[in-house]
């Protein structure tokens, strides 16, 4: 059902919901997936955000969004100079990156530990994100719950085993989706839980065997 | 309970003898499950943002990062200061449309209402006529909710998305909610505020959605000060009694109706009307090679 505030709001930077706001968020959230400050972003830009990024202001916005500013911060049309400040180096490409929604982004990563990571999200309207890929995994995250992300081996079981751990410490799981690349080779899942996922229930889960990297990645 | 159409708003305020933002406020406490005093401190967030930003759009000189737009609002502002507009009333409400809207152009902060492209209308129109009637924080605060009400009537029944229902769905929703609103602080009824809601609506049936380059700047800010001045005059003739031949609601389903029949280059998509001409594709070709060599 719509409420008040969805027609009157939200209090967001202009120009466009879809070309600045939701650029924001997909920043932010690709943020939440490096699980790390920004040190390197190279950012492919698709379709309308290639054509009018300037004009709507999508690479302030994407920019923003790493370094974890809100939607609604008037140092998003400021962000590119904080960059620098900030020694964020930061690249743009207009790319075609396929039959994707047109206000398309990939975001390639990098932390200061020298952690990497390939982000693909979009920008589907009133300043809503979907984020469609992660390191090549066919994805569907939204940044809208917490979120649990696991790389882990394909093989049978270990899916049930990190669900009877977060069934072990009380949490509902909303949705889940995997992903993997081929048969036997690596495998990602992600789980929209009710509640958020303590540091411990992690550790449990990075001790199974199969489990190469467990993280939260919080309502962004 | 709750209102999915402006004949049942209107029922329930007459019904209850209150104002339609009393309806929405109680059935907004009802379906979120906040405290009246939370929505309402909820709404004055969007007051505040909205009046910051009609502040800095009259006295700062914007300029948007294409720099196609900015710098209007003030330029009116001083003219109307030195007394020689056309109008008082309408060359505030005029300058005030202008101000949000080029300060939305400039990367500024705004309140969607319903969307980015028109949050210039409810501002331009509301502030200076609240100031005009002196009718206090309380009132003007109220009335952004019967702005909502119509506004969410609309969303359900039809869309607020230029990409799926032309201008007429976000400069015209905005200027049917803004007439609504206007009428509520003017102290007419219900049912003159719905009615102001239509009439404001039937005149914008139609306008299509071709920003130049695609930017929310050429024709989008113009048209949230037409608009907001449009706002004005339905809300005049509601309150003098006129009314709409056709009722709210089913003007309310013709935009839905026009929405679905526009074809897409008149959809946001910068293929068609004004985009389409050879000084707005001029525009897109010299911003897109300036996005190349910058970028």
């Amino acid at each position: 059902m719509t409420g008040v505030f969805d027609v009157l709001g939200p209090i967001m930077i202009g120009p466009s919901s879809s070309h600045t706001a939701g650029a924001v968020r997909i920043g932010r959230v690709a943020r939440a997936i490096l699980g790390d400050r920004v040190s390197r972003a190279r950012i492919l830009l698709h379709g309308s955000f290639a054509e009018t990024y300037r004009g709507h202001g999508t690479d302030r916005a994407l920019v923003a969004g790493l370094m974890g500013y809100a939607t609604d911060d008037e140092k998003i049309r400021e962000a590119l100079e904080a960059a620098v400040r900030e020694g964020l180096a930061v690249s743009f490409e207009r790319a075609d990156l396929g039959p994707v929604h047109p206000n398309t982004a990939l975001l390639l990563l990098t932390s200061p530990s020298g952690r990497r990571v390939e982000v693909m999200g979009s920008s589907v309207g009133g300043g809503s994100v979907v984020i469609t890929r992660i390191n090549g995994f066919a994805v569907e995250l939204t940044g809208e719950y917490n979120t649990l992300l696991t790389i882990h081996q394909d093989r049978k079981g270990v899916i049930a085993a990190v669900t009877a751990i977060l069934a072990e410490a009380d949490i509902n799981i909303a949705f889940m989706r995997v992903s993997r690349q081929e048969r036997g080779a690596t495998a990602l899942m992600l789980i929209e839980v009710d509640q958020p996922v303590a540091v411990w229930v992690l550790e449990q889960i990075r001790a199974l065997g199969a489990v190469e990297q467990a993280m939260m990645i919080e309502p962004q | 309970m709750g209102y999915h159409s402006v004949d049942e708003l209107v029922h329930l305020a007459e019904e209850k003898g209150v104002r339609i933002s009393d309806v929405v406020l109680g059935e907004e406490v009802a379906s979120s499950g906040l405290a009246p005093e939370e929505v309402r401190e909820k709404m004055r967030r969007n007051l505040a943002v909205m009046r910051e930003a009609l502040r800095k759009g009259l006295s700062e000189g914007t300029r948007s990062a294409s720099g196609l737009v900015g710098g209007g609002a003030r330029r009116l502002k001083e003219r109307e200061a030195g007394k020689k507009t056309l109008t008082t009333d309408l060359a505030r409400v005029i300058a005030g449309a202008l101000a949000v809207s080029e300060v939305n152009a400039a990367m500024g902060r705004i309140v969607a209402g319903p969307t980015a492209g028109s949050a210039g209308v409810l501002p331009g129109v509301l502030l200076p006529m609240a100031e005009k009637f002196d009718v206090g924080e309380e009132a003007l605060l109220m009335s952004l909710f019967t702005a909502a009400g119509v506004g969410k009537i609309i969303t359900e029944k039809a869309t607020v998305a230029g990409a799926e229902g032309g201008c007429q769905a976000e400069c015209g929703s905005a200027s049917g909610m803004a007439a609504a609103a206007l009428v509520e602080l003017a102290g007419g009824t219900p049912r003159q505020a719905a009615q102001a809601m239509a009439i404001a609506l039937k005149n914008l049936l139609g306008l299509v959605c071709d920003p130049v380059a695609g930017l929310v700047e050429v024709p989008c800010v113009k048209r949230n000060a037409g608009a907001a001045a449009n706002a004005v005059t339905a809300a005049e003739m509601a309150l003098a009694g006129i009314e709409s031949v056709i009722p709210p609601d089913e003007v309310i389903e013709a935009m839905a109706s026009v929405g679905r029949l526009l074809p897409p280059q008149l959809k946001e998509t910068a293929e068609g009307g004004l985009a389409a001409t050879p000084t707005g594709r001029r525009i897109q070709r010299q911003l897109m090679g300036k996005e190349e060599r910058k970028g």
